[in-house]
């Protein structure tokens, strides 16, 4: 039995081995295969004035980073390479701490981060000098997906609920309790709430979802929020793992309420109630993010487009809760052949038709003046 | 040592207290298979207690640095901050957690295991008790994922009206109050879960050593006039007593580790949350909380004062075995 156990894993080692050699020496092939394509492409392409295919680059990619974005770039990685047979773009959605970390230490050719590399010490590191010692240049955060974050709820009889930054961060810091509270009923008039217990669920994770949504509370109603914004809840309530985590428990919980990302809303057909910043009531739609995406600051120099949302915005129809993530890549790469790659799939993602299909799985598309921006960073790649 | 004869592995190998009747003619030989069995066997158990130790060792390495930054107490502290330049954290809520729902899992394991095992062993009809033997083993095939997901989705609803139960007419007594924390996500019911995952452990163990009970002290109880149960009493249980014991601890260890079906299932409780009593209440266990966090280390501080939380389930795992060692040893002397 012993031996036969031993024989058993012996040979799934072997087969295992056999398979990743395969995978090896394939995508040699294909990057070597690839590379004399692709400089066959350039050199038709100078003659010819500049065709498609001659952007495509070839070889594999790396990246690594927030699971925020994970289903955004796994859609885009997918039909860049059904465009560019020649490449490959790997993703590995581990968090935005430990993207950015592979990043510094050269693991990986890229980052996604939902937020921008610091540039305040933290824990003895400064993020972006540490970045742009590996690089040798400046490392860039170029915005390029903009997830909206929705308040979800499930309480039987109400489809349409209104929150205001202020009740908002009453409910998740535990001051109101109940759905009937009369600061919910003033701003709901018309929705009969039911006398029920409010239940907060939250991310037991620590979470770039967490951190932007406490942001928010923050800045939109300093006087009820006042812990400081982080990835770790400082809220009440009860914590549930991941997205699908407090999704879930909302959805099986009457009286619950949590904050998500919105296709975790949509998927489990929860409520997703109306912010109200102090311009009327504003819905949850690709158009309304993109409103608030627009108004947000550029707090970086030159091709380092890192966003300063402004969370208490007042301008009508924005829908302030948002997080943007943003890959973070290196102005000069030291490889010339992964710069040229690299160039094509931010390129891609960022092209207005990746960005508008990104908002049939959840997310918002980023408006145009930001993705102009963003395309003339992309230009300057080196 | 070399002899004419050589030197048998027997020799080099610290047996028990009376030398075994091989190491006593010397008559090994130097023959090479000899030889690298002996080596291997020998390498291997070097391999598990440098192993042990490493782990050990680098646990340390990487904690100490963040112990020594904390500024709240280790043991006794409920908060958790482990970032920044004043990191204060304590893991007394994260032991609370473990044990309890621990000691939960095996108060319900092991007398249902070994009454399964029992039922296998001496009440079954011979056709059924191997595939009813089979099929508890066939629950310790199941992935972890699956019982808590199982847990969450399919068993939490149907256990939430005996939960509210219990609630509703015991919850004048600390241990069964009610809380904040809603649905299933509760220790008790992380408890129950665990019992179900570690039942395999439990029974088959259990099965094994009930099966070895001499025939002898089986007839000789049946023939001074033993009804069965009597005869199990007398002959079966204490014969086994050692196996359930040592299968307890392992199940137990199962439970104290377990990760992912309790981190997809507890609810855990938001900073501040006023102290319960209650194991209707949420938390985290040592396992849970790492693996809810294991993403985000991004610091050495950070990640030390997790792997300091590891540090003591790597302990505590360490003294229950112990524990257990020393039971074993005692009760030898009873049963053979």
């Amino acid at each position: 039995m012993k031996i036969q156990r031993l024989g058993q894993l012996a040979s799934v080692a072997l087969v295992g081995s056999l398979a990743l050699a395969a995978c090896g020496s394939d995508n040699n092939n294909a990057s070597g295969g690839g590379a004399s394509s692709g400089s066959g492409g350039s050199s038709s392409s100078s003659g010819a004035g500049g065709s498609g295919a001659a952007e495509c680059g070839s070889g594999t990619l790396n990246a690594e980073g927030s699971s925020a974005q994970k289903n955004a770039i796994e859609e885009a990685i997918s039909t860049f390479q059904d465009e560019c047979s020649g490449a490959t773009v790997n993703y590995n959605p581990t968090g935005s701490g430990a993207g950015i970390k592979q990043f510094i230490a050269g693991q990986v050719d890229f980052a996604g981060s939902d937020s921008a590399l610091k540039t305040v010490e933290k824990d003895g590191v400064v993020e972006a000098d540490a970045a742009a010692k590996y690089c040798g240049s400046p490392a860039w955060n170029l915005p390029m997906v903009t997830g909206p974050i929705a308040i979800a709820f499930n309480v039987k009889g109400v489809d349409r609920l209104v929150l205001t930054p202020q009740v908002a961060a009453g409910i998740f810091s535990g001051k109101v309790t109940t759905w009937n509270d009369p600061s919910i009923a003033k701003i709901n008039s018309g929705v009969s709430l039911p006398a029920e217990p409010i239940k907060v669920f939250f991310r037991s994770d620590e979470s770039g979802t967490t951190e932007n949504f406490t942001k928010y509370l923050k800045a939109a109603a300093p006087s009820a929020w006042t812990a400081e914004p982080g990835k770790k809840w400082t809220g009440k309530g009860e914590g549930k793992p991941k997205s699908d985590g407090v999704a879930g428990a909302v959805k099986s919980t009457e009286g619950g309420i949590t904050y998500a990302e919105w296709s975790y809303a949509k998927d489990n057909s929860l409520g997703i109630a109306q912010i109200d910043n102090g311009a009327g009531p504003v819905e949850l739609t690709g158009e309304a993010v993109g409103k608030a995406v627009s108004a947000a600051k550029a707090d970086g120099q030159g091709h380092d487009l890192r966003l300063k949302l402004d969370y208490a915005t007042k301008e009508a129809g924005a829908y302030p809760i948002l997080l943007v993530t943003y890959e973070i890549v290196c102005s000069k790469s030291k490889d010339a052949g992964k710069a040229a790659l690299t160039k094509a799939f931010l390129k891609h993602f960022a092209s207005a038709e990746t960005q508008k299909s990104l908002e049939d799985i959840g997310y918002a598309p980023l408006p145009d003046e930001v993705r102009t921006k963003v395309d003339a960073a992309i230009a300057a790649l080196s | 040592m070399a002899t004419v004869t050589g030197v048998s592995v027997a020799d080099e190998v610290p047996g028990p207290p009376e030398r075994s009747p091989l190491s006593a003619d010397g008559a090994g030989t130097r023959r090479l298979g000899d030889r690298l069995f002996g080596g291997a066997a020998q390498g291997a158990g070097i391999l598990v207690i440098a192993l042990v130790t490493l782990v050990g060792l680098f646990l340390l390495w990487q904690a100490v640095p963040a112990l020594a930054r904390n500024e709240a107490g280790f043991l006794t502290s409920r908060e958790w901050t482990v970032s920044g330049d004043h990191p204060r954290f304590g893991i007394v809520e994260l032991l609370w957690t473990t044990v309890v729902s621990s000691l939960i899992a095996m108060a319900i394991a092991v007398p249902v295991g070994v009454a399964v095992a029992l039922f296998i062993t001496q009440y079954a009809p011979r056709w059924l008790a191997k595939p009813a033997a089979n099929l508890v083993d066939l629950l310790a095939a199941v992935p972890s994922i699956i019982y808590g997901l199982w847990g969450l989705r399919t068993f939490g609803p149907k256990y939430e009206p005996v939960q509210t139960f219990l609630q509703d007419k015991l919850g004048a007594f600390p241990l069964l109050s009610k809380t904040s924390v809603s649905g299933s996500g509760t220790v008790m019911f992380i408890g129950i879960v665990l019992a179900i995952m570690v039942l395999p452990i439990v029974t088959a163990l259990s099965r094994e050593v009930f099966a070895q009970t001499p025939v002898a002290h089986k007839e000789g109880a049946l023939a001074l006039g033993a009804t069965r149960w009597e005869m199990i009493r007398t002959a079966v249980l204490p014969f086994g007593r050692p196996g359930v014991i040592s299968a307890s601890m392992l199940a137990l260890g199962r439970a104290l580790g377990e990760t992912i079906a309790v981190t997809i299932i507890v609810s855990t409780l938001a900073d501040q949350t006023v102290w319960s009593w209650s194991l209707f209440n949420g938390g985290e266990t040592f396992a849970s909380r790492i693996a809810n966090n294991a993403q985000e280390f991004d610091s050495p501080q950070k990640a030390g004062a997790f792997i300091a939380a590891g540090l003591v389930l790597f302990i505590l795992t360490f003294i229950v075995n112990a524990v257990a060692r020393i039971v074993i040893e005692r009760r030898k002397a009873f049963s053979e």
